[in-house]
């Protein structure tokens, strides 16, 4: 008990953080799913005015995959925060792999909609009337780097990885 | 013109017919609440309320300026649409009428009727994928063949589909949100995932809707109407969805905690 006081770095919950490692991983990665679906609704769709409701040459697949991605990120969303509510409940919350996990879920989504829903399915563009270039290439830049960072965190917060080991060690020294 | 007025006069007629049960069903219900208070614990008065919101609103789809619009107004349709098949029953299965009927009635009756909730016909009734089939395949039916003109035709299919829409859409969401007594229970991933299908269904059909405008609808009602059914969907499944989730998480929590924490 008297290490948590001399090391800071030891958060109380280690034992129980451990055993919802997974939890905390889902819960980080629908809900930056659910975000990345909620900014595309709230900012392109509502308030720029870019993304349009219906374009002319949306394929059936992608009227399909948009229906599931929007209907499954209401899902995402609540499940994930309530998700997270669990977690805080049982003391379990391991806030850098939570969002590892929103990164990775995040950016992989952005990516998907940036590339297959925008580009290959051509469900609408980020914007009309312009050179579509520079926005798809900001678009799915950000996704990679959100993607990228979410990836390195999760992989620092893997179970036993040598950095906790290290941690760990440390501690008990 | 002598279409409209045909329209309207059957209108009338039609709009009884479909007001009468929800007139009776309130009656019912307010009754059942001050009886069965004088043997149980009081009937809690927020159910009430609930119970005669959703009568409002499913009232409002069938009777009134609204019910009237909707033979011309493909918008005024649809939001009568989001109304009768998904607001009010929302705020009735909250209402939870099966458990007041439950225990208003002599308890041989009711041990009849829960046998009756047991049954096979029931259980298939309330199985959440024949639901979803049933309410969302219904209005896919409705508005990508002729049945939605022929709806303002023939007043007896026009009583029939507002009859389906409401029973459909209050089968739908007691299959997924368990507050009355449910016999035949499915998991919370189940439900989500077979929820969340019917939900992405509702969405396609809104987009279908607003690209290809149902028979003798225009074009920019069809818009309208399209997107008023995509977001207004989406706003009353939003609350579906909290109850669920919020189900899941006060169910699991193990008891031996709960007590700790309380």
């Amino acid at each position: 008990m008297s290490t948590q006081t001399v090391n800071p770095k030891i958060k109380s919950n280690d034992p129980t953080r451990y055993v919802y490692s997974a939890r905390n991983f889902w819960s980080g990665f629908l809900f930056g799913l659910g975000l990345v679906a909620f900014i595309d609704e709230a900012v392109f769709h509502q308030l720029l005015h870019w993304h349009h409701f219906y374009d002319k040459s949306t394929t059936d697949l992608g009227l399909v995959s948009d229906g599931l991605f929007h209907a499954f990120s209401w899902f995402a969303t609540i499940g994930a925060l309530f998700m997270f509510a669990d977690l805080r409940r049982r003391n379990a919350l391991w806030l850098t792999r939570w969002v590892g996990g929103l990164l990775f879920g995040a950016g992989l989504f952005q990516l998907y909609d940036g590339i297959i829903q925008h580009k290959l399915m051509r469900l609408h563009q980020i914007r009309y009337n312009v050179n579509i270039l520079p926005y798809d290439l900001v678009w799915n830049i950000t996704a990679l780097i959100m993607l990228l960072i979410g990836i390195i965190l999760l992989i620092r917060t893997r179970q036993g990885s040598p950095q906790e080991e290290r941690n760990a060690s440390n501690a008990y020294e | 013109m002598h279409m409209n007025n045909h329209i309207h006069h059957d209108g009338t007629f039609s709009s009884f017919i479909l007001t009468l049960p929800f007139i009776l069903a309130l009656m019912g219900y307010v009754f059942a609440s001050v009886i069965s208070s004088r043997h149980h614990k009081p009937w809690p008065l927020y159910r009430t309320i609930l119970f005669i919101l959703g009568v409002t609103c499913a009232m409002a789809a069938v009777i009134g300026p609204l019910a009237d619009r909707a033979h011309t107004d493909f918008t005024a349709h649809m939001l009568g649409h989001l109304l009768l098949g998904m607001l009010a029953p929302l705020l009735m299965v909250l209402a939870r009428p099966m458990t007041l009927i439950l225990r208003t009635l002599h308890v041989q009756t009711a041990r009849h009727i829960s046998s009756i909730l047991r049954s096979r016909p029931m259980s298939i009734l309330n199985h959440p994928i024949v639901t979803s089939l049933l309410n969302i395949g219904g209005l896919w039916i409705l508005y990508t063949t002729d049945l939605y003109v022929l709806m303002h035709q023939y007043i007896l299919l026009h009583i029939l589909i507002h009859i389906h829409v409401f029973l459909a859409g209050y089968l739908f969401t007691a299959s997924l949100i368990y507050v009355d007594p449910t016999p035949h229970r499915y998991s919370f991933t189940y439900r989500l995932i077979v929820f969340w299908m019917a939900l992405a269904g509702h969405g396609i059909l809104s987009k279908a809707i607003y690209a290809h405008p149902p028979t003798g609808v225009p074009t920019s009602q069809a818009e309208t109407g399209g997107m008023l059914m995509y977001y207004g969907g989406d706003a009353i499944d939003l609350v579906m969805i909290f109850i669920l989730c919020y189900q899941w998480y006060k169910g699991s929590w193990p008891r031996a905690l709960k007590a700790m924490s309380s």
